[in-house]
């Protein structure tokens, strides 16, 4: 053992010999290797594929025998799934492709990702400070209906977005009560609030409107249009002209990830989520960052309802329109096992792959399916704990009591 | 997971004794009150009411509508005669019953061994799916045996739905409301491809739209009330009485049941009693799944006969079966008393209501909303133990509370 560390003595291959570090390259060749296939790289033969999937599944096989078993196990799925999807796409027309893989991909993934990353990030603040939060479907949809009906009476997106956010927040507000005040059960509580969302916005929606479209010319959230990068040849149709609301998906994944980790209030979430026993006793009102964390989860639930309608939509509402965002942005959450970081990577990932099941659709209808379903199968193989381990806050789901 | 006693481990005559409003109802759910569904029922009455005045329609003549549209005031005047219209209504809602029963007690049952099982939706789809399969294939057999498999194999389908959320719980510790939801979804994903275009379920003569095939004549039930052209009342209504008498039986009068109560009143404690808990929660879990598999079957077969696409989203039987289940305690007779009222709710909101008192589209909302606060309300027992208290106040305080 010291004998073949001592051959290979150089940083680069004293990191790789770290079972974490070579699982997770075995993950990202067999990315890779599914990636080759399709453009801009667009590679003809199935050759490299092939090879990169293979190092990716000797990095795992690698990993497994350094006993990481599960990331190991992972790394070889995903090396195997590369090969095969690169082979796949080695064998599609190369129009086809094209239609469906190109620049704007990126844009569309962006915007499918973004009401799932403030559903995620929502979802994140409420169970780090120890309340599950299913309720994210219906918060989302009261930000969807109330949102257009603000930017409809109020004339501008900016008073829709803000009476979205207060639909969202009002509705969390109430969860709150009941959840932590009241110490109702957060999973009936939750499931109550996605039915009363559902309830409430159909209600309204057709008091108001009569169950038509919102009358036409509502003010929609703009898009961004940066012009020294709109006129690139990749990175123009990707990023160059995004949803404002997009670019703050950006923003908020940081902000997040700072507000949670590096302070003082993050670490006050964090200790109500991980043991709010200990917290109430150096002093932390537990029940007060709770209600602060859920009626912050709904208002940015909310936003992400609010983009849906009032952004992506184009300021339109249809009945249910969230159609399981909600629970996609949970199952985010999940997989980004309770990290900004990783709800954002998973988000994407999952924006990705209802982007590419809309493309999809003209070609292959069981294909787009395919895609469609992938978030919840890859949450339910991530739960299961194939793949690495998720593991929620001590406290989540615990009413608190004070003695 | 309960809605009672989650608190501190302590005796409910223990906790009474202190006198806390919670501890004192924990002791009345125990002794088996009336109060707290019928209060809850009546309070998510008055709350819809409030928001049907609030919007300019009146309650009082909404509620009366909808309790006629269900058929309710058949009893003033009863009579066999299906071309009554009080009576055919009634039919109609008793059909609603029927699968509001089963769908309850799919709920119910892993709620007693300490699980919420939200995926009700998702194994009564696999049952839809899976009777249709059945009830179109083998077309040629005779009517009884023909019936019995295509329900036997639902059944057992959404057995094994269900078992996966089960399996999961009980070997790797999955939280049962995460994979539940996942499977849903995965569910409603199948049907998109089972009936979608070029799907192998799709109807065979028409291409062209996304619907299955009709079942057999030889696999849909009789009539019992009614006309079949008609969608009459058939036999499957006498197959969820006996699922509720089944129900029963198996917890009151089994070992199995039995080990089932224990594991969800205490896991810990069945354990040290000698009682497997992965096998109870696996078995609890597949038994839920079955009921919900089996209102899959008995509604296909009885008077749905085929399914599309577009009535995938608009099903919602599954969901409203946790209202029912809560709101009956999880008992088998509230269960069924809970499965009327919303069966009432659901068909008498959807026809016969005039536009001057309130229309279909509003009234079929406030179902919504009505099954969200009941939701909300159940699972804050202590509020409603409250507002009986308070009610008590009211009049002169014999004496003051003791701490």
């Amino acid at each position: 053992m010291t004998g073949t560390a001592a051959r290979f003595d150089n940083p680069v291959s004293a990191r790789l010999r770290n079972p974490a570090t070579s699982g997770y390259t075995g993950l990202a060749l067999g990315a890779v290797a599914a990636f080759l296939g399709i453009p801009p790289v667009q590679t003809r033969t199935v050759t490299w594929p092939v090879v990169v999937g293979v190092v990716a599944v000797v990095f795992g096989i690698w990993t497994v025998t350094r006993g990481r078993r599960r990331l190991g196990f992972g790394a070889v799925a995903t090396g195997l799934a590369g090969i095969g999807l690169g082979i796949l796409a080695t064998r599609s027309g190369i129009g086809n492709l094209n239609a469906v893989f190109n620049p704007s991909l990126i844009a569309q993934t962006f915007a499918f990702s973004t009401p799932l990353v403030f559903g995620a990030i929502a979802g994140m603040f409420s169970e780090r400070s120890g309340v599950v939060n299913i309720g994210l479907e219906g918060m989302m949809l009261m930000g969807a209906f109330w949102g257009v009906y603000g930017a409809d009476k109020g004339g501008t997106w900016v008073v829709g977005l803000l009476v979205g956010m207060g639909a969202g927040g009002l509705l969390a507000l109430v969860y709150a009560y009941f959840a932590i005040h009241l110490r109702a059960d957060q999973i009936v509580g939750g499931t109550a609030v996605n039915f009363l969302a559902l309830g409430i916005t159909g209600y309204f929606f057709f008091q108001l409107y009569n169950g038509n479209y919102v009358s036409q010319g509502v003010s929609t959230i703009p898009n961004v249009r940066i012009p020294w990068i709109a006129d690139l040849h990749f990175l123009g149709p990707a990023i160059g002209d995004l949803n404002l609301m997009v670019w703050l998906s950006f923003v908020l994944v940081v902000a997040s990830y700072i507000v949670v980790f590096k302070t003082p209030i993050g670490l006050r979430i964090r200790a109500c989520g991980e043991h709010p026993r200990a917290a109430d006793t150096v002093g932390i009102n537990v029940y007060a960052v709770r209600y602060g964390a859920v009626v912050l989860s709904g208002l940015l639930a909310a936003a992400g309802g609010v983009y849906l309608s009032d952004g992506f939509g184009g300021g339109t509402f249809t009945d249910n329109m969230t159609e399981g965002r909600g629970f996609i942005a949970l199952a985010a959450m999940i997989f980004g096992n309770w990290r900004p970081a990783g709800a954002f990577a998973a988000a994407v990932l999952f924006g990705f792959s209802s982007a590419v099941a809309l493309r999809l659709q003209v070609y292959s209808a069981s294909a787009s399916t395919l895609f469609n379903v992938l978030p919840y199968v890859l949450t339910l193989i991530a739960v299961a704990g194939v793949i690495g381990r998720t593991v929620p806050p001590a406290a989540d789901g615990k009413p608190y009591s004070k003695q | 997971m309960t809605t009672d006693g989650s608190g501190p481990p302590e005796t409910p005559e223990e906790a009474a004794a202190s006198g806390t409003v919670a501890a004192r109802f924990a002791l009345k759910q125990r002794a088996g009150g009336l109060v707290v569904p019928v209060l809850t029922a009546l309070i998510a009455f008055l709350i819809g009411g409030l928001v049907v005045a609030a919007t300019g329609h009146n309650p009082l003549l909404a509620y009366r509508d909808i309790f006629n549209g269900a058929g309710l005031n058949w009893i003033f005047h009863p009579t066999t005669n299906i071309a009554s219209t009080s009576a055919y209504n009634l039919s109609q809602t008793l059909l609603q019953t029927t699968t509001l029963i089963l769908c309850g007690l799919a709920v119910a049952f892993a709620f007693r061994c300490g699980m919420f099982n939200i995926g009700g939706q998702g194994q009564y789809l696999i049952g839809l799916y899976v009777a249709n399969w059945l009830g179109y294939d083998f077309a040629r057999m005779s009517p009884v045996p023909h019936i019995l498999i295509a329900i036997g194999g639902a059944t057992i389908a959404g057995a094994a739905w269900a078992g996966i959320a089960g399996f999961l719980k009980a070997t790797v510790g999955a939280h049962e409301v995460i994979s539940t939801i996942m499977l849903n979804w995965i569910a409603i994903w199948m049907g998109e491809w089972l009936f979608g275009d070029g799907g192998p379920l799709q109807n065979a003569a028409n291409k062209a739209v996304p619907i299955s095939n009709d079942v057999a004549a030889s696999a849909q039930l009789p009539a019992f009330w009614g006309v079949q052209q008609l969608q009459a009342l058939d036999v499957g209504f006498f197959v969820a009485i006996a699922a509720l008498i089944v129900f029963w039986l198996i917890l009151n009068r089994t070992t199995l049941g039995y080990e089932v109560r224990a594991v969800g009143f205490s896991p810990e404690a069945a354990a040290y009693g000698g009682i497997s808990v992965r096998k109870n929660l696996i078995r609890a879990m597949a038994i839920s799944g079955a009921f919900a598999g089996l209102a899959g079957a008995l509604d296909m077969l009885g008077y749905l006969y085929h399914f599309g696409v577009s009535d995938i989203p608009v099903s919602s039987v599954g969901f409203l079966g946790i209202a029912v289940a809560l709101l009956g305690r999880n008992t088998a007779a509230g269960t069924a008393l809970g499965a009327l009222l919303f069966g009432a709710l659901l068909f008498g909101t959807t026809h016969g209501l005039s536009s001057n008192v309130i229309q279909p589209e509003l009234a079929g909302n406030l179902t919504y909303m009505i099954q969200g606060l009941v939701v909300l309300f159940v699972g804050a027992d202590v509020l409603i133990l409250y507002i009986w208290n308070t009610r008590r106040k009211l009049r002169p305080r014999a004496k003051q509370a003791t701490t």
